[in-house]
């Protein structure tokens, strides 16, 4: 979560008069065409960090598969199975092929294949996550607009300490303080984990989702109580989405507000409150829409450490005990497929971005 | 003139410097304005924009604006209520701005930004409010006004967009117009169209106009009065015209730049500040 | 009164009086926002308590006193000690001179590598600009703090291995910069006269471009202070990065987790450290840059 990415190429497109609408369709085409080149290579690029990463391990790949106590001519007869005596770009194609037909290989600490593994802890990440933008986004866009519209006063210079807060403060301390005062003192939420154990297991899977799950099964005994543990991890990641979406959200009003189109809203006396929420949010909501996908992005992100501290069983967590444990394929994977994501949603905000601006349509 | 529009008298803008003490932009301006077309001149800096935002009370904080007296219809602008001017802005007194490509929101239909300025002021069924739109946008010779009414801004060239600009500003009928610069963004040829068009309208709703512009050639054609204004204050003040009787050495100053058809001189004279004092 | 004149003359008669003037100006916009005053201040006693640490400390970082563990604050142990009996004041403290090693070791590395990708790519234009700049977005869309634990996990925990994560996961942003403002520059009329007077693309980019990219650079750099610290405390929690007895405050915060019910001060104070010290950095880069770069009001 930087404090700048999403500057980067919004700045509402400057109006260019001349297009007719032919043209503007031409030139959206281009863009969306451009989107997507710079998708593959964004993905190759990651396939070849994961790579790179995988080869320049200390540990030697073929000892993690036959152990270093295996005779001279297994040890070949392994290195040459693995395919690791081919040029490297045999190699790394070969890597992409098995990525793109879903092989990530196995993981040493728990045996399984490493994509079932992903599978199985992907939705409590997804569920988490998702709880926390929408908290992130319902508070951070009022606020950001609350502290624009009264720039300078004492709300705003609430919010924007608050807002930096979110970037100095680290994710695994707040939940830890979280859990020592919401949890062992208040016992306002529940502690660890997704439900309390004597609910575990009673859900049949479907979608991994608790919160759908119980609610398919009829249990709303069970749905409360993977609320009531939802709520302090979601609340600290919607914590760190809210700050980043109520300075963003601020920064870009502040820039409407000094336009001269509000003057013109003022000029026909609109209505202070409709001048901000109409006139002056409406041209932010597209570079809004791809503030809130970088946020969403950032939180599955996050997730990792958050996910440690709550022994929440999603991928953050399965990520961070495959490190611990020196297991690469459950490292390279979770890496992937983090990144896959994080690199999906940030470039499908930036196709909504070119598609949603009447400018470049 | 003994029915004024707007009275000012001793107006002052001031804006903070960077080093802390207050500097004056608008310095005493006094000046009445009735159903006529007045014209403001003066160069970039002057304080004439200035001094048509402050009639609006559109400076905002850490600008101040102070005035002994500051009326509209003989009610004083500066004592309204926030809720009591925002009926005065857009009904009472409205602005034509300078470029159409910054003052028109980007996002918003043409149509649904020239429906609001009448809507904030009169509730309408809104068959009626569409069809006010057309007619104004037909008033300020739009051939196409469904079309255009559907179109975004940056649809626009640069003089539509400022014919929808002023039928924005004119459809609540207004009793004064303040154009600030209306066509300084706007190539040559289409300029005297757009002026011709707030001419036109201005004429027949019997309004009062203040025509604010550093083109004093322009202002002496279209105004019936005008004021020259420098470095925040009026230096000269005459009917349009007599303009070539000024007296005060600026005015003389920037009459002797204006370049002419028949001109032979070598050079133009340059304003001579020094003769004015001050910078 | 006349020595603010000359600070403040709107035309001054030398460079020397306008690079003194700009400073001044610069040191009075900070002095008008109390934040940025606050973050100096912040970052001020960071870079004191690295100096003066064995002066501050009251006891040393690393010896164990079984006999003092889980103590809680008191005028002995201002901020308590931990499941070995070490005073976490004084280990705190300490902790500071690990802290400042890792967020200027980074931004040694990083900054001046981006710096230079972004100039050469603005300057060369054409296919290097593209393939640097691709490559610089590839790096720009991975998650940063993924990548690093990704980076330790294969280049083996440890201090040295996290700050070389960082300094990879972190450098793409600062090309970026350099390249929009080197393209600014390298587009303007005096480049021109430079290099008709025959100057090599290196000079060009080496004595014009890059000093002038560096104002920005140091805006960027310290706003993403804070982050560097927060992944580097990050990694030291997750237990990738400086290694036990080290007094990292992250792997602090980590050894404290299991004692944060009862013992709460042994993961608390480290962190109140993080968060003091990367608030002070952020304070200070957003006042900087409200100061140097009036245009741009983001954050502010």
């Amino acid at each position: 979560m930087t404090l700048d990415a999403p500057a980067r190429g919004l700045e509402p497109a400057s109006a260019d008069r001349s297009g007719s609408a032919g043209r503007g369709a031409a030139r959206l085409a281009r863009s969306l065409a451009a989107v997507a080149a710079s998708v593959f290579a964004t993905f190759l690029g990651l396939l070849a960090i994961t790579f790179f990463i995988g080869r320049v391990v200390p540990i030697d790949p073929v000892i993690a598969v036959v152990g270093d106590r295996a005779p001279k001519d297994v040890y070949e007869a392994t290195r040459i199975a693995l395919g690791l005596d081919r040029p490297l770009v045999e190699q790394f194609a070969r890597y992409c092929l098995a990525v793109l037909s879903g092989d990530l290989g196995t993981s040493i600490s728990t045996g399984n294949r490493v994509v079932d593994d992903l599978r199985h802890v992907f939705p409590a990440t997804l569920e988490m996550a998702t709880i926390g933008i929408v908290i992130g986004v319902g508070l951070g866009v009022p606020m950001g607009v609350w502290a624009a519209a009264r720039q300078g006063s004492w709300i705003d210079q609430v919010i924007r300490v608050a807002g930096l807060l979110g970037y100095a403060v680290p994710a695994f301390w707040l939940g830890l303080v979280g859990l020592a005062v919401f949890y062992a003192r208040l016992k306002w939420v529940g502690g660890p984990g997704r439900l309390d154990i004597a609910y575990d297991g009673l859900i049949e899977p479907v979608t991994g989702l608790l919160l759908v799950d119980s609610l398919l099964a009829g249990e709303t005994e069970i749905f409360a109580n993977a609320l009531w543990h939802l709520a302090l991890p979601c609340s600290v990641l919607g914590f760190f989405s809210l700050a980043y979406i109520a300075r963003m959200t601020r920064s870009f009003l502040l820039d409407q507000l000094s336009q001269e189109f509000v003057v013109t809203a003022r000029v026909k006396g609109v209505p202070e409150w409709k001048v901000v929420w109409k006139h002056a949010f409406r041209p932010i909501l597209i570079p809004l829409v791809t503030v809130i996908g970088l946020s969403y992005a950032g939180l599955l992100e996050g997730s990792v450490m958050i996910e440690t501290i709550f022994s929440w069983p999603g991928i953050g967590n399965y990520l961070t005990t495959a490190l611990l444990n020196a297991d690469m394929n459950a490292v390279l994977g979770a890496t992937l497929v983090i990144g896959a994501v994080f690199i999906g949603i940030n470039k499908l905000s930036d196709i909504l971005y070119r598609v949603l601006d009447p400018r470049a349509a | 003139m003994s029915d004024a529009l707007l009275e000012v008298e001793n107006l002052r803008v001031s804006f903070p410097s960077p080093r802390g003490e207050r500097v004056e932009v608008v310095r005493g301006v006094s000046f009445r304005v009735g159903r006529e077309r007045l014209g403001i001149v003066g160069e970039s800096g002057s304080g004439k924009s200035i001094t048509g935002r402050a009639i609006l009370r559109l400076i905002r904080p850490p600008g101040r604006v102070t005035a002994d007296r500051l009326a509209f219809r003989g009610r004083n602008l500066l004592d309204l209520s926030d809720t009591a001017m925002r009926e005065v802005r857009g009904a009472g007194i409205s602005m034509v701005m300078q470029d159409p490509k910054f003052s028109l929101n980007p996002v918003i239909r043409v149509g649904d930004q020239i429906a609001e300025a009448l809507v904030t002021h009169e509730r309408r069924p809104s068959r009626e409010v569409r069809r006010r739109v057309i007619e104004m946008l037909q008033a300020v010779r739009i051939d196409d006004p469904e079309r255009v009414a559907r179109l975004y801004p940056h649809q626009l060239s640069g003089g539509m967009g400022q014919r929808v600009m002023i039928a924005m500003m004119l459809i609540a009928r207004p009793d004064l117009l303040i154009a600030d610069e209306p066509t300084s963004a706007l190539d040559v040829s289409v300029q005297a169209q757009v002026l011709d068009i707030v001419d036109a309208l201005v004429r027949d709703e019997g309004m009062g106009l203040i025509f604010i512009s550093h083109d004093l050639d322009l202002v002496s054609s279209y105004c019936d009065r005008i004021l020259v204004m420098h470095r925040g204050e009026i230096v000269e003040e005459c009917a349009a015209g007599r303009l070539r009787e000024a007296r005060h050495p600026y005015t003389r100053g920037l009459l002797a730049a204006v370049p002419r058809l028949d001109d032979t001189r070598e050079e133009l004279p340059v304003l001579d500040r020094r003769a004015m004092g001050g910078t | 009164m006349a020595a603010v004149d000359w600070l403040l003359d709107d035309s001054p008669s030398s460079r020397l009086q306008a690079r003194i003037g700009r400073l001044y100006r610069l040191a009075l916009a900070i002095a008008r926002n109390p934040l940025a005053v606050a973050g100096a201040v912040i970052v001020g006693l960071l870079v004191l308590t690295a100096a003066f640490a064995p002066w501050i400390a009251t006891q040393d970082p690393i010896v164990q006193s079984l006999g003092d563990r889980l103590k809680p604050p008191s005028a002995a142990h201002w901020m308590g000690t931990d499941e070995l009996g070490r005073d976490i004041w004084s280990r705190v403290v300490f902790g500071s001179r690990i802290t400042l090693t890792i967020v200027l070791l980074v931004a040694l590395i990083a900054a001046p590598a981006g710096l230079v990708v972004g100039a050469v790519a603005a300057y060369a234009g054409g296919w290097t600009d593209r393939v640097l700049m691709g490559l610089t977005d590839v790096f720009l869309s991975m998650p940063k703090l993924i990548l690093a634990l990704a980076f330790v996990a294969a280049l083996g925990p440890g201090i040295e291995n996290a700050i070389i994560a960082i300094a990879i996961t972190s450098w793409p942003g600062y090309a970026r910069i350099a390249r929009a403002e080197a393209l600014v520059i390298r587009n303007s009329e005096f480049i021109a006269a430079v290099e008709l007077q025959g100057a090599s693309a290196w000079r060009v980019i080496s004595t014009n471009i890059l000093p002038l990219c560096v104002s920005s650079m140091i805006i960027r750099v310290t706003l993403d202070m804070a982050g560097i610290i927060l992944t580097a405390a990050g990694l030291g929690f997750i237990g990738l990065g400086a290694q036990p007895p080290t007094p990292e405050w992250g792997a602090m915060i980590s050894r404290g987790r299991s004692f944060i019910l009862d013992q709460w001060w042994v993961a608390t104070m480290p962190g109140f450290a993080i968060v003091l010290v990367s608030l002070g950095f952020c304070f200070l880069g957003d006042g900087l840059r409200d100061a140097l770069d009036p245009k741009r009001t983001e954050g502010k």
